[in-house]
């Protein structure tokens, strides 16, 4: 009964789509209010249809309801609860169903966040978020019903993939949706505003808080899943270019492009026919990846659903959602041009430096993604393009996108002279590079890319200090309190933000420079080194887990006789699937983690044990952290809440003079 | 409209081209016109004793599974543990061919290494690789070079022929197998061959 109310809650939530698609847009065309009005609701009941419906297949998972092929298939009554409630997105339908999920929810945020919005605007952006919903809805009730009985039903269920069984797996998911999907905002705007032929200050201004929220989800996911990547597969890597990964990164980069576009074309009223198109492109890259990760055309260690004509709606979807909004950018867009002028050394061509480098780099990884493809189809052979292309073309093109973006925050808008400028910049710049290669050389691994690396860093964080020095400096006499005060929260943001970007480049570098791993057999009470750490093998036990059976190792490590920690590596088999899985343990640490993997038993009962020593790979992390808190700060500048009660209209005429 | 406000959507639509026309492809599976017709005859050193030679012939008689490994791959590791236990039950004689163990490496470099100490590494590499994570072959042979793989038409590894006792390639699997598809696939594929010969 439950999950028929689901899917028919299903059906009247796809209903109230079609209506929250065509009545707004037909009342902003007609310039009927009463009709605009419908959007809100309609957008607000088709959220609710949608929540009740996730609700009920969650509940069907809670309950072991295996007459639900999709429960039966994905759950099993000895899987604890918190991983039958992450098995409702552990799979196509699932997770299909959390992406309609999330994009109800930042329909609902728009209906409740933007009352400051004209009407006619709102309308469109509801209209355009609706559509959307109507296709994806349709493709969930067409295509991949959640629902699906399977009668009988099963006495057991087959339970979810091991590797999803994992805390990372619960938050992973929704976080990157709600990034991935927070991008159809920003392209609900600027559709809106094509439809509406106005494009000023203002609706960059409207469209920037949701893009850095986006761009904060967006991140925060990639970061966790990169996380989960590391401690879950065992082999301590932290990123492998999989073209899972790669969808997911790509509009993470035209996301980054299209946050620093929309603040010149707000600040300046520049770029706007760019900024149009990069909107248009982050959500059609989330699309993409959509498309790629359930089309099953790429091959990838994530192999999830593939079902060709899954494939060809998701393309369909694809073709008329990106085809007609390029459609509409080029007939709209001629319009745009002209805006604020600027001279060539200005903070604006520092930002557009690094949009085209952003911009290219996701087409990069676009294009290694889809090689393969690509050649497969003009019938030139098989290949794989696999981390060699993505490093050979990543580092030059990220290089110079790191001195810009120390270097734009010291120019001013407009235009500045260019010896000044590079006066103010020179210290911090020779200091990083002597930094650098200092640095390289102390540690004993002075290879080009460890120098590179590590300047880069120092420059980062030099020339991050020198912006906050003179920040602060701009409000002479004031107590220093106060004049912390005094800088709005975007600056911080934008601080914080770029000081991450350096904090990553660290844990990049070092650990790619001074990882070392062994693979050694041991057996009970023998002792291996690893860079200066002792590793005494204290025997293996077996453990029960819930819904698996371990092999739980012991091992005592210590650094020059003083005990560190006690790590618990564990095989595990998954009794439903008869899955063999490798539980890494990690001792973290701030400057360095030691990861321990355990691998086979061999036939003499010694096991195969594999020991990592990973410096600086924490700092990954924490600067995608910072990265992502600089977001958060952006976007929570009082100036978007205190503009937004201001006439609108007003500003962006003043704006576009 | 400007012309140059069409590129990007042009530029989707051939886009979109391909992928239209890679959903119709597989790209797990690369059709092998190997099926059907005699293996290619080959003679390798053999892994544990790089002196004794091993050829196709030897295994003339038998219905038996080539499994094209490497150290350096991944997948392999995955696909491991189903012939480990593939090999504990009994069911089908598998031998490895040992594909590029040092120059298909990735993270080193063969360029100018001369072929003993090539063969010498190779040995230690796979033995070791062996002595970790079990040994499941009756006998893995040396494919230095990788002239045997191309042969045998190997575009990524690991693979796995199934070849009769005439010598012929009956079955060709791309990619590990998992446990499924040995029950499914490939141990149905060996009782038929075995029936039919």
């Amino acid at each position: 009964m439950i999950p028929e109310l689901g899917h028919f809650s299903l059906v009247l939530a796809f209903v109230l789509s079609l209506v929250q698609a065509v009545v707004p847009l037909v009342g902003a065309s007609r310039n009927r209010s009463a009709l605009m009005a419908v959007g809100r609701p309609a957008a607000q009941g088709q959220f609710f249809f949608v929540a009740f419906s996730f609700a009920c297949l969650t509940w069907a998972f809670i309950t072991s309801d295996f007459s639900v092929e999709y429960v039966a298939l994905h759950s099993n009554t000895a899987t604890p609860l918190y991983y039958r409630i992450t098995g409702v997105w552990g799979s196509h339908e699932g997770s299909l169903l959390l992406w309609a999920l999330v994009l109800a929810v930042w329909t609902v945020a728009v209906t409740v966040f933007s009352r400051h919005l004209p009407d006619v605007f709102l309308a469109r952006v509801l209209g355009v978020l609706g559509c959307i919903s109507v296709g994806f809805l349709a493709f969930l009730l067409v295509t991949s019903n959640p629902f699906e009985r399977l009668l009988p039903g099963a006495p057991e269920g087959r339970d979810l993939n091991p590797l999803l069984q994992d805390p990372g797996m619960i938050i992973h998911p929704p976080l990157l949706y709600m990034g991935y999907v927070g991008f159809s905002v920003a392209f609900a705007f600027a559709i809106a505003a094509l439809l509406s032929g106005r494009m000023d200050a203002a609706w960059a201004r409207w469209s920037r808080p949701w893009t850095t929220v986006a761009w904060v989800f967006l991140t925060a996911g990639i970061t966790v899943g990169s996380g989960w990547a590391y401690y879950e597969l065992g082999w301590g890597g932290w990123w492998f270019w999989d073209p899972v990964e790669n969808a997911s990164f790509m509009p993470w980069l035209l996301g980054t492009a299209l946050i620093h576009s929309l603040a010149v074309t707000e600040k300046r009223g520049a770029f706007r026919s760019w900024t149009v198109l990069l909107a248009i492109g982050a959500f059609s890259l989330s699309l993409l990846g959509t498309f790629l990760v359930r089309s099953g055309v790429i091959t990838s260690v994530h192999a999830f659903a593939t079902d060709p004509k899954r494939g060809l709606f998701i393309l369909f979807l694809l073709v008329v959602v990106i085809g007609v909004s390029l459609l509409l950018y080029a007939w709209r867009a001629p319009r745009l041009s002209g805006g604020g002028s600027f001279a060539f050394v200005s903070r604006e061509t520092a930002l557009l430096g690094n949009n085209v480098l952003l911009s290219v780099a996701s087409a990069s990884v676009l294009l290694g993604t889809l090689y393969p493809l690509f050649l497969d189809a003009l019938g030139m052979g098989k290949i794989s393009v696999g981390p060699p292309y993505f490093e050979a073309v990543f580092v030059p093109l990220m290089t110079p996108v790191v001195v810009l973006m120390m270097f734009g925050p010291f120019l001013r808008w407009k235009g500045d002279s260019l010896g000044p400028a590079l006066r103010r910049v020179a210290p911090a710049f020779v200091a990083s590079i002597a930094v650098g290669v200092g640095a390289a050389f102390a540690i004993g691994h002075a290879t080009p890319r460890t120098m590179l690396g590590l300047a880069l860093a120092a420059w980062v964080v030099l020339a991050s200090a020198q912006q906050l020095v003179a920040r602060l400096g701009e409000r002479p006499g004031a107590a220093s309190a106060a004049r912390l005060r005094g800088i709005p929260s975007a600056w911080w943001g934008m601080w914080l933000a770029h000081l991450g970007v350096g904090i990553f480049i660290i844990g990049v570098t070092l650990v790619g420079s001074l990882n070392q791993s062994l693979d050694v057999k041991m057996r009970e009470g023998q002792r291996a080194e690893l860079a200066g750490y002792s590793f005494v093998f204290r025997g293996v036990q077996d453990a029960a887990g819930p819904n698996y059976d371990a092999s739980r190792a012991t091992l005592d490590v210590s650094r020059g006789g003083v005990a560190i920690a006690t790590l618990h590596p564990e095989k595990r088999l998954y009794r439903a699937q008869g899955m063999p899985m490798t539980e890494a343990a990690i001792d973290i640490g701030p400057f360095r983690d030691v990861y321990v993997s355990l691998g086979e038993q061999l036939p003499d009962a010694s096991w195969i044990v594999s020991l990592y020593y990973k410096p600086f790979i924490s700092w990954i992390w924490l600067g995608c952290a910072l990265m992502a808190l600089g977001g958060i700060f952006a976007a929570s500048d009082r100036r978007y809440r205190k503009l937004a009660e201001r006439s609108a209209p007003a500003a962006a005429a003043r704006q576009a003079a | 409209m400007k012309a140059k406000f069409l590129v990007p959507l042009f530029l989707f639509l051939g886009l979109a081209g391909f992928l239209a026309f890679g959903l119709t492809l597989n790209p797990r599976e690369v059709p092998s016109p190997l099926i059907d017709k005699p293996a290619p005859a080959f003679t390798l050193a053999r892994v544990d004793d790089p002196a004794q030679q091993f050829s196709l012939a030897d295994m003339r008689g038998k219905v038996w599974l080539l499994n094209v490994w490497a150290s350096w791959c991944v997948a392999c590791r995955q696909e491991h543990p189903v012939l480990v236990d593939l090999a504990r039950r009994n069911l089908v004689p598998v031998v490895g061919l040992n594909y590029k163990e040092v120059r298909g490496d990735g993270q080193l470099d063969a360029r100018g290494m001369a072929l003993d100490a090539e063969t010498g590494l190779a040995v230690e590499r796979a033995r070791r690789w062996l002595g970790e994570h079990g040994n499941p072959y009756v006998l893995s042979v040396l494919d230095i070079d990788g002239r045997v793989g191309i042969d045998f038409g190997v575009y990524g590894v690991p693979e796995t022929f199934l070849i009769d006792g005439n010598g012929k390639i009956r079955y060709k699997h791309i990619g590990p197998i998992t446990p499924e598809n040995l029950q499914q696939v490939i141990l149905p594929k060996v009782e038929e061959v075995r029936r039919a010969g």
